[in-house]
């Protein structure tokens, strides 16, 4: 892993790698949204409205994920001391906080047909607007420290702790209040949908890594340009 | 030499959070205004505000420790006194683990204390006031350690008390849901244990967590 700490061989990797990336993202989410949007059977009780779950499972659970990516990142730059790791975080927050915001907008335009209200204070709603806080707090660390080393010393910091309180809150809130319907994909016993539903959800899930992926790499690079900027401007007025 | 130093440290901290006003005194009218200006906002009907009071007095309580939080570390950090403490005998940590020890006995614990009689204006349940107490007491140790994650991390910043909050109130959820449960409970056929139990769980966690964050993030500011 070392190895990838050098910018410019990951530079090199991420720019043969990025065309890829583009072609697959691109694919899996025509495949994925046709499948979802259009071959899918529509539900029994739901009717078409279930097709907000392809746009909406994978967001809410990608925007978890990334969040646990996030402090992933952040650990391996406390314990390995690895450059690409802060920048890794930092790109990584605002296309989880997207996801994030994502899941919450299409949880409620489904919400008002389905519950009869745009917004209810279940608890899964409510951690994943939690979460969504913490997102934008994190977010905030960066853009509020000038300087690029500390913002990344204490931005380290906030996604860890973060992280340990995500389960918290998680437990909290379903001991506070539950309304939304339990999982019923990760669940002990296998899935409990039906498979001709279950595929194109699937794609969908693989489309939103992809792209995630695709957008972390671009985000990655003009961070290291970024820096590279700063390096020139500050050895400028270092000769000046 | 490190019980010394500790001691010193603890005295030092509550001394000038005494000496220079500010702590619990301003912190004590903010909830008073509070209770002033909830049943002014939704209307004076009585059951109403018996059914919200543990709620309001711990969302008071819960927002007069975070407006204290942002001076927690700043001034120390601005003079210079957090670089001395920094090489010091004692283990950063435990300095953190101190200061934020020192806002809870000037801050946290007097308004813990104060906060459940100031619900009769909100006509609150008397039996309900043990329970809030006990709640209180132990939930507002959890405040101050979390606190004083939001003023390390906003410590050398010229305004962060927005930031504070954004930062620091999502790690309250958990701490607001069992405090108000366990209160809540108190009246019901229900026990009001569990959720007691629960929230030590989170006020111990956080008293471990907390110093090592407020650690991490200072070190980053005194480097």
């Amino acid at each position: 892993m070392q190895k990838f700490a050098n910018p410019a061989l990951f530079l090199k990797l991420a720019n043969a790698a990025l065309p890829w990336l583009v072609a697959i993202t691109a694919a899996l989410f025509v495949a994925g949204l046709y499948a979802g949007l259009v071959t899918s059977p529509p539900d029994a009780r739901q009717g078409e409205t279930v097709r907000i779950m392809y746009i909406h499972v994978p967001a809410a659970s990608m925007a978890l994920f990334i969040y646990v990516g996030l402090a992933f990142f952040s650990a391996i730059a406390i314990i390995f001391r690895h450059p690409l790791a802060d920048a890794a975080a930092k790109s990584a927050a605002p296309i989880g906080a997207v996801y994030c915001f994502l899941a919450l907008a299409t949880g409620s335009l489904w919400g008002k047909p389905m519950w009869g209200t745009w917004w209810v204070w279940d608890a899964r709603l409510t951690s994943m607007f939690v979460l969504m806080l913490l997102y934008l707090g994190y977010i905030a660390v960066w853009n509020s420290i000038d300087d690029p080393h500390r913002a990344a010393a204490i931005a380290r910091v906030v996604a860890i702790v973060g992280v340990i309180n995500v389960p918290i809150v998680k437990f909290s809130v379903n001991w506070w209040n539950t309304l939304h319907q339990p999982a019923s994909i990760l669940k002990m016993g296998g899935p409990s949908i039906d498979s001709s539903m279950l595929w194109p959800l699937f794609l969908m899930a693989l489309a939103y890594t992809m792209l995630f992926l695709t957008l972390l790499l671009i985000a990655l690079r003009s961070e290291i340009a970024t820096r590279k900027l700063r390096q020139i401007r500050l050895t400028e007025i270092g000769n000046r | 030499m490190m019980r010394g130093a500790a001691f010193a440290l603890i005295k030092r901290d509550m001394l000038l959070a005494r000496k220079q006003g500010g702590g619990a005194g301003a912190a004590l009218g903010f909830i008073l205004a509070v209770m002033v200006l909830v049943p002014l906002a939704i209307g004076p009907e009585q059951a109403l505000l018996q059914r919200i009071a543990p709620g309001m007095m711990w969302l008071a309580l819960l927002l007069a420790v975070l407006l204290t939080s942002d001076r927690m570390f700043q001034q120390d950090f601005e003079d210079g006194s957090l670089d001395v403490m920094s090489m010091g005998h004692l283990p950063f940590e435990l300095v953190t683990l101190i200061k934020a020890l020192a806002h809870w006995l000037t801050v946290g614990l007097p308004l813990a204390l104060i906060t459940p009689p100031l619900g009769l204006l909100l006509n609150i349940d008397v039996y309900q006031m043990p329970t809030l107490w006990g709640t209180m007491i132990l939930g507002s140790l959890a405040l101050s350690m979390l606190a004083s994650i939001g003023g390390a991390v906003t410590a050398g910043l010229r305004r962060g008390g927005l930031l504070v909050s954004l930062l620091i109130l999502p790690f309250y959820v958990p701490v607001l849901i069992f405090g108000v449960a366990a209160a809540t409970a108190s009246l019901g056929p229900t026990s009001s244990t569990p959720a007691l139990i629960v929230l030590s769980a989170i006020t111990l966690m956080s008293v471990v967590v907390a110093p090592w964050a407020s650690a991490t993030a200072l070190k980053a500011y005194l480097r």
